[in-house]
């Protein structure tokens, strides 16, 4: 199980994150929705320790990432994935040697059996034929599903999406999510998906949070938030410019 | 007034984080130097990037700098009577001075921009992110095996430049203006000694790690958009040029 307990986070004098709290079940899918610059990245790099709260906790089972650093940090990221807004893949490598650099860099496997995990990974995100091409070759679409290849690679338990379907077309978003739940079945990973996919993301998600102005304001089910009555949450959801939530 | 105070305390501020923060990564760099597993791989594949793909343009600034100072040494020697000098003018002004500056400015024009760019590249598309989340050592995976290559292939390619100017002042001394072959090369012998490569080498040496670690630091430090790559870029040029410079200067008085 994740939880965030009471957490803060500012750059500057803009304080993001104001007293974030939150549980992730382990195994589930948990949504996060907010509008842009809400603080949901920012959340996602808390998790994973690429920065560093100026206040509260994050549990990871039971240890806390926020008193950890060096070797004991690194410890909880091999059990953690992240699939980058933009995949974040290297650009001077492969599709192929992208996928099989955590199992280089990360395990004692031989190149033999390197070679099989990564086809045998490329082939569940149906991208079998593309291990030769680089990067700058790919479409969108393939370089998220290269990208999420590469986070699967090594059997992480959790999984954290940012804005996986950003910049895709209707059918890549539904394409896309498809693939999180089928390699969620398979892998069996508890995953915290960022997403402005609105209502897509609800078929997918297990729970959904809404971030606004730096607070968790609403969580629970799918079903629970698209019922809510809350205005800011109905509005967020139907996209409304008339509501609390001024647009610009 | 107290604006101004402000501005100026920031400024200082900036400046000492700055330094800070340089002086970090050089040190973290240096550490993961001594700390397994070692990236021999990174290593060749940089000295490769850094010295190989450099050699053309070195051969080329070795050979006409070596033909000009030929030329125009014959032309201020022979003045004084004195072109049984030439060999030696050429060699220890190479050697000395003109070999490790002009190719370090030439490898910081050439592998040093593209070093700031790539790792500033890397920076802004999360590359460098996504090595901390698989508990990669970003620094010990792109900054120390580039600083090794710098400082490994300076010196090396410095070398090239040496040789290279030498024939090439002998090819205008000897060849084109009539200069002694004997001479050229006896007087060299005589004159140039093994202090004049030391310090040579040594100005070869620094020049490596300034242009790597200048470079690195400005990609890895480098602000968001291709607007931060490009001025991390232009950044790393002029700062390693600067430097080079001024560490040339204290080397060839301390020397």
């Amino acid at each position: 199980m994740i939880q965030i307990i009471d957490v803060y986070r500012s750059f500057g004098r803009q304080q993001v994150l104001k007293g974030i709290n939150l549980q992730v079940q382990e195994g589930g899918i948990m949504a996060i929705i907010g509008r842009s610059g809400s603080g949901k990245t920012v959340l996602l790099k808390l998790l994973i320790g690429l920065l560093r709260p100026d206040s509260g906790r994050i549990m990871i089972e039971d240890t806390d990432i926020t008193q950890l650093s060096g070797h004991r940090l690194d410890e909880i990221r091999e059990r953690v994935g992240m699939l980058f807004q933009g995949g974040a893949l290297f650009d001077s490598m492969t599709v192929f040697e992208n996928v099989a650099f955590p199992l280089r860099e990360k395990t004692k496997l031989s190149e033999q059996e390197i070679a099989d995990k990564v086809e045998k990974m490329l082939a569940s995100v149906e991208l079998s034929d593309m291990g030769y091409k680089y990067p700058a070759e790919l479409s969108g679409g393939m370089k998220k599903r290269a990208a999420l290849a590469r986070t699967l690679i090594t059997g992480p338990s959790i999984v954290l999406f940012d804005e996986p379907t950003t910049g895709l077309d209707p059918i890549l978003v539904h394409a896309t999510h498809q693939l999180i739940l089928d390699t969620h079945r398979e892998f069996g990973y508890t995953a915290i998906l960022v997403s402005h996919e609105i209502p897509e993301v609800f078929d997918i998600a297990t729970r959904v949070a809404m971030i606004y102005e730096g607070r968790i304001i609403e969580e629970g089910t799918p079903e629970k938030i698209l019922k809510s009555s809350d205005p800011l949450i109905r509005q967020f959801i139907e996209g409304n410019l008339e509501g609390p939530i001024r647009p610009l | 007034m107290l604006t101004l105070f402000e501005a100026i305390g920031n400024k200082v501020i900036g400046m000492l984080a700055g330094m800070g923060r340089m002086l970090t990564l050089l040190a973290t760099a240096l550490f993961w130097t001594f700390i397994p597993p070692f990236r021999l791989q990174r290593l060749l594949r940089q000295i490769h990037f850094i010295g190989w793909r450099s050699l053309l343009v070195v051969v080329l600034t070795g050979a006409f700098s070596g033909m000009v100072l030929g030329l125009q040494g014959y032309y201020t020697l022979n003045r004084f009577g004195a072109t049984a000098m030439l060999g030696p003018a050429v060699a220890l002004s190479l050697i000395r001075e003109i070999g490790p500056v002009l190719c370090a400015l030439v490898v910081t024009g050439r592998a040093g921009s593209a070093i700031a760019a790539e790792i500033g590249i890397m920076r802004i598309t999360d590359q460098i992110d996504a090595l901390t989340v698989m508990a990669l050592k970003p620094i010990k995976f792109l900054i120390t095996p580039n600083i090794l290559a710098g400082v490994i292939t300076l010196p090396l390619l410095t070398a090239i430049v040496d040789v290279i100017g030498i024939y090439g002042g002998y090819l205008v001394g000897v060849q084109l203006l009539g200069v002694s072959q004997g001479v050229y090369f006896g007087e060299m012998q005589n004159i140039v000694a093994m202090h004049d490569i030391k310090i040579g080498l040594y100005k070869s040496l620094s020049f490596g790690l300034i242009i790597s670690w200048i470079c690195c630091y400005k990609g890895f430090y480098t602000s968001f958009g291709a607007e931060g790559v490009s001025k991390a870029t232009t950044e790393a040029v002029v700062m390693s040029s600067i430097w080079i410079l001024i560490c040339d200067y204290f080397w060839s008085s301390v020397l």
